[in-house]
């Protein structure tokens, strides 16, 4: 008899369990989320490789020539230039390269500022949920206080402070990890509010009073057991936080609390082209803007189905 | 209710406490005061004696007690730019920053309630889709970029609204000087208001939207309409009240975010407000009105949240509940 005929049912591959997924079907009904997905993969990967797409490198000033300054793009009449698809800003910049190296900063600094608020609000929301009592209601009140104070305010307040005390030049060297610190720290309430109130939902049940009878630690309770079920609504936050992130930044960036001319983000960007949206030349101004509102709306729209997908129990308020 | 009420006031009090605390410290840290009082050409002795007699050199709590007694009766010190007391300086910007925070808070009242109530009742027409599509949008884009877009199509291109400043402004008993009673001052306040409201529309229509969705899932609301009650009725009075609570609390704290915002809407509209001003006491390192700045907004936060809080706990009473246990 062959031993082969009687194999074992093969086992579902990874990928193939993932398919089989409530989200995985939603998702591949869903066109906007299709689309918006492959949007923010799209941005995703200009971002990655924007030194090598990019015609141009806009931090290297032997590069730049004033006299290509104000250019418009190819589509318009009047002067264009036929380097410049998208024209050149006031200092001669092509507009293409500075906008893929903007984009790469002002993604990088939101998805940095997201992971920090993250790690911050899930210790937090953890420990605050789990441990419950003066911890939690001191935790809380804390965060109450911090989401009374909009994060712009803070964040205007603090870096203002930042840049008047260490000068503009220091400051503008020190500006990413300024802005990464500055948005991670001030918005974390809204993770530790969210995972605190799924670590209470989870608390009571059985598979958490059965392994503290096996005797596991606390944290490993905390971190191997809870931490996994309190996923989705974690999922959903981070998407729109991602893009409150990148709007943040390039408001602080606009204010010139951001990051400075010479290191572009999409903010700043828009910052500098704003003096000469009088004189004629929108484009400096209005197709960095362009660039940034997709970006934030692909991450708006890619929240709002995760919502309906996994319609966790979020936290009001 | 007394509890909460102490309980409430005590805390606001911990927080304007945290507030000056803060304050202070950035005063003592931030800039030199003899620097910006005697300059440069005098020595290292006479300096010292100076610095002694101002106080500068007396321990921490003691400077902190004697700036907390002056801020208590309203002496922040004086501004070094414009040789006024900081206080005064502020609060004569002060009518300019709430006249922009009450017009977008008119627009926004009067219109996410009827376009958040319509949405949630019927969902699936062609307005309400419309409504959404478009209020995702206006979530996604920032405030600023909103005002230079606005600035761009209605005062370079189309030519029909004032780009920047108040315009004509009438005074009012008080030194109150409004924009609102002149034709020039409300096209004036026309584009910074709208683009004010713009990202916080979209944020309660959805939220109205959604709170209300749930609110007629609810057992009441089908009671009411299985008893035959007209249905504006039960939409405008049942469901509303129940939606408003929510609603309430986040309008707190949105409060407080626009004023935030009023700093990124008056950098473009150059309107002459708070924040305004704020930004240009930091690049001019223009400590005492920087702090000025930081106590009265400080105040206004404090004050709308604890107001926000003592609404809530009035009008749901859970909330003392709540609150017993802890």
């Amino acid at each position: 008899m062959n031993i082969d005929v009687l194999a074992i049912p093969q086992q579902p591959t990874r990928w193939q369990r993932f398919t089989d997924t409530h989200l995985f079907h939603s998702f591949s009904r869903d066109k906007v989320a299709m689309v918006s997905f492959s949007v923010f993969v799209l941005y995703l990967l200009l971002a990655l490789f924007a030194p090598l797409l990019a015609p141009f490198n806009p931090y290297d000033p032997s590069m730049i020539d004033i006299m290509d300054s104000e250019i418009p793009p190819l589509w318009q009449e009047g002067d264009v230039d036929p380097r410049f698809w998208l024209g050149t800003d006031a200092q001669g910049r092509d507009m293409l390269s500075t906008i893929l190296y903007g984009t790469r900063t002002s993604l990088m600094i939101g998805l940095c500022a997201v992971a920090l608020q993250m790690f911050l609000g899930v210790v937090i929301g953890l420990s605050a949920g789990y441990f419950g009592g003066k911890i939690d209601s001191f935790l809380m009140r804390v965060a109450d206080i911090q989401l009374s104070f909009s994060t712009m305010m803070v964040a205007i307040v603090v870096l203002a402070l930042f840049q008047a005390s260490f000068g503009a030049a220091l400051y503008a060297d020190l500006a990413v990890i300024m802005l990464i610190l500055v948005i991670g720290i001030a918005e974390w309430p809204q993770y530790a509010r969210t995972v605190r109130a799924s670590v209470l939902a989870e608390k009571h049940k059985e598979y958490v009073d059965a392994a503290r009878v096996m005797g596991f630690r606390s944290s490993r309770i905390m971190w191997r057991h809870i931490l996994p079920n309190t996923l989705s609504p974690i999922l959903v936050i981070s998407t729109v936080q991602v893009a409150n992130a990148i709007i943040s930044e390039a408001s602080l960036s606009f204010l010139g609390l951001g990051m400075p001319v010479s290191q572009p983000s999409l903010g700043s960007l828009i910052s500098s082209g704003f003096e000469y949206i009088f004189s004629g030349s929108w484009w400096i101004t209005v197709i960095p803007g362009v660039v940034l509102v997709v970006l934030v709306l692909v991450m708006n729209l890619l929240g709002d189905w995760l919502r309906d997908v996994l319609n966790p129990k979020l936290y009001k308020g | 209710m007394i509890a909460f009420t102490l309980r409430r006031l005590l805390q606001a009090v911990v927080v304007m406490f945290v507030i000056s605390l803060l304050s202070f410290s950035i005063q003592d840290n931030l800039g030199d005061p003899l620097r910006e009082l005697v300059g440069q050409s005098v020595s290292e002795v006479e300096r010292q004696t100076l610095r002694d007699e101002l106080g500068l050199n007396d321990p921490f709590l003691t400077q902190y007690l004697r700036f907390a007694g002056k801020a208590v009766q309203g002496d922040l010190g004086d501004s070094y730019f414009f040789k006024q007391p900081a206080l005064d300086v502020i609060l004569k910007k002060l009518p300019a920053t709430l006249e922009l925070v009450f017009g977008a808070t008119l627009i926004i009242v009067c219109l996410s309630a009827p376009l958040g109530v319509y949405s949630a009742i019927k969902p699936q027409s062609i307005f309400s889709k419309t409504v959404m599509g478009l209020s995702i949008i206006g979530i996604s884009i920032p405030v600023f970029l909103t005002a230079i877009l606005s600035i761009y199509l209605f005062a370079v291109e189309l030519n029909w609204l004032p780009s920047y400043g108040r315009g004509d402004t009438v005074a009012l008993w008080g030194g109150w000087e409004t924009g609102f009673l002149t034709r020039d001052g409300l096209l004036h306040l026309l584009l910074p208001c709208v683009s004010l409201a713009s990202i916080m529309l979209p944020l309660f229509i959805r939220l109205i939207r959604s709170e209300m969705m749930e609110v007629l899932e609810s057992e009441y609301i089908k009671f009411a309409r299985a008893k035959g009650l007209p249905l504006m009725r039960i939409y405008f009075l049942h469901a509303l009240k129940n939606t408003m609570l929510p609603v309430i609390t986040v309008g707190g704290v949105q409060i407080g975010t626009m004023v935030a915002y009023t700093i990124l809407t008056e950098t473009v509209f150059q309107w002459p407000g708070m924040g305004f001003l704020f930004l240009e006491a930091v690049n001019r390192v223009d400590t005492p009105l920087i702090v000025a700045y930081l106590i009265v907004v400080g105040l206004i936060f404090v004050i709308t949240n604890t107001l926000v809080d003592l609404i809530y706990g009035l009008v749901n009473p859970t909330v003392k509940l709540a609150e017993g246990k802890a």
